[in-house]
């Protein structure tokens, strides 16, 4: 039987399942704590935060387009581009996404979608100036990969529980404030659900975090299989990540809801960076290639 | 791939379907005797050259097998603008079509065996006539689909042309249904 160069990574796989896990079980713990503390309208508050996750999730492309001032280009108008990414998808075997510009200096790219069938890639300007052919494959290949793991759900399925206990939180607020609850219990359930929603929140943030950098990390390694040129993404990488260091705070403001799509993030946060970056650091993503590079570079027959 | 794989952010790539490729010598009778295309005597394999010193050493070695055999004299490498490799062979006897066909599933079956068959993009077997009109039958490893593809210009298709070898070609060989995958290999060698 041929044998696949694909390195496995038992230990990412294992810690990112881990990471699902506990978040799933954040959301089960809420919805128990929300059905004893405030069993009226737990039920109430449960539908409307999954409402919004799904709401995200499906309209994601449209949302993602807008905020980032993008609009879908033809083949015609970008032979290069759409070359680049038709031959990826025949390689990974995966239906073609439409394919994006968006006009800014920063050097970006980012895929979003709800399924691979209604996925959309798309670059700025910035980075098709900035980066060689070879690098900008690297780039979408990563991308790509994103759109195959079905990253947008992924991720939506995993915020629905701190979306929900941000309701629950604002529910319990109100409830406070109006005055519904006159009794002692009721009270108490007001102020017990509010005191599990923000450490729920605050738990599936950081979880969240997480998840979304072991995400990266698996998209830059199926990406650079698929290119089979890990140097290329590493440059690039580089590339970005010292371009965007230099591009003043102010500017980049606009785009941080959008920093969890993106290939490296347009926002550094000074503390507990680490913890709440979204993405994994240069160091760590480095590291990585350089390990898939010496795997497709072995020789032993 | 499966949505088991997908949640865990693997990317798992089927490996290539090569016994399809014995199809293409019937198929090049039915396009000389119905729509005039005669086979060029030459056929690549295309992929995505790897970095590296294993990569390198497998592709010499490919050569070298072909090289070595007397029935394939002529192995050529050459690259593409977006940075692909495609290893061409040729026969003298342009109507040996079956020929070639065994050298590019050699080629193929090497670049499997060394653990590089996700990097394989297509085979092309290309055709043309004393008109100047030109088509490669294009084969898809990962769908074991075929389709044809027929530049006319440096960026243009000649889709009837493609339509109808599709046409002549849909008894005999698993032809691609969607057409949003009829990908479009400019700068290939041979057409």
């Amino acid at each position: 039987m041929p044998r696949s160069r694909f390195l496995k990574d038992t230990g990412l796989t294992v810690r990112m399942t881990t990471v699902m896990f506990l978040l799933g079980g954040l959301f089960v713990a809420l919805i128990v704590g929300m059905m004893y503390l405030l069993p009226q309208y737990a039920f109430f508050i449960g539908v409307i935060g999954i409402g919004i996750a799904v709401w995200q999730w499906w309209n994601s492309d449209k949302a993602a387009m807008r905020a980032m001032r993008a609009y879908e280009v033809t083949p015609e108008e970008y032979p290069e581009l759409h070359g680049t990414i038709d031959r990826l998808c025949a390689m990974a075997e995966m239906p073609k996404p439409r394919v994006g510009i968006s006009e800014m200096d920063i050097p970006n790219a980012f895929a979003t979608g709800r399924s691979p069938d209604r996925a959309v890639v798309c670059v700025t300007t910035g980075i098709m100036g900035k980066l060689t052919p070879e690098e900008l494959e690297a780039v979408l290949a990563h991308e790509l990969s994103h759109v195959a793991h079905r990253d947008v759900l992924v991720m939506t399925v995993a915020a629905s529980a701190g979306i929900v206990a941000g309701m629950m939180a604002r529910g319990a607020q109100y409830g406070a404030f109006f005055g519904r609850s006159r009794s002692k219990e009721g009270a108490i359930g007001v102020v017990g659900a509010l005191v599990i929603s923000l450490i729920i929140y605050a738990i599936s943030f950081f979880l969240l975090r997480l998840l979304s950098r072991y995400r990266e990390l698996c998209a830059d390694r199926a990406g650079a299989y698929l290119t089979m040129k890990p140097a290329a993404l590493a440059t690039a990488l580089q590339k970005i990540s010292g371009e965007m260091a230099t591009i003043p705070q102010g500017d980049l403001r606009a785009t941080k809801s959008m920093n969890a799509f993106f290939i490296a993030p347009a926002i550094s946060g000074a503390t507990l960076k680490t913890l709440t970056s979204t993405h994994p650091s240069l160091e760590q993503r480095l590291e990585q290639l350089a390990k898939i590079q010496a795997e497709l570079g072995r020789t032993e027959a | 791939m499966g949505l088991w794989d997908a949640l865990r952010g693997r990317s798992t790539t089927s490996g290539p379907n090569l016994d399809a490729l014995f199809l293409v010598p019937s198929a090049a009778v039915t396009l000389q005797t119905g729509i005039g295309l005669e086979p060029a005597g030459t056929g690549s394999v295309c992929f995505r050259a790897a970095e590296g010193a294993a990569f390198r050493q497998m592709q010499s070695e490919v050569v070298e097998l072909l090289n070595a055999d007397p029935e394939a004299p002529d192995v050529r490498s050459s690259t593409d603008d977006y940075g692909f490799t495609w290893l061409t062979v040729a026969r003298d006897d342009i109507t040996d079509v079956a020929g070639i066909c065994t050298d590019l599933h050699a080629v193929n079956t090497a670049l499997e065996e060394q653990g590089f068959g996700s990097g394989l993009l297509c085979t092309l077997v290309p055709f043309g006539d004393a008109g100047g009109r030109r088509a490669g039958l294009v084969y898809l490893y990962r769908r074991g689909t075929f389709y044809p593809f027929a530049p006319q210009g440096p960026q243009q298709r000649d889709n009837l042309l493609e339509i109808q070898v599709r046409d002549a070609l849909a008894p005999e060989l698993p032809i691609e249904k969607d057409l949003q995958r009829w990908l479009a290999v400019w700068g290939a060698p041979g057409l």
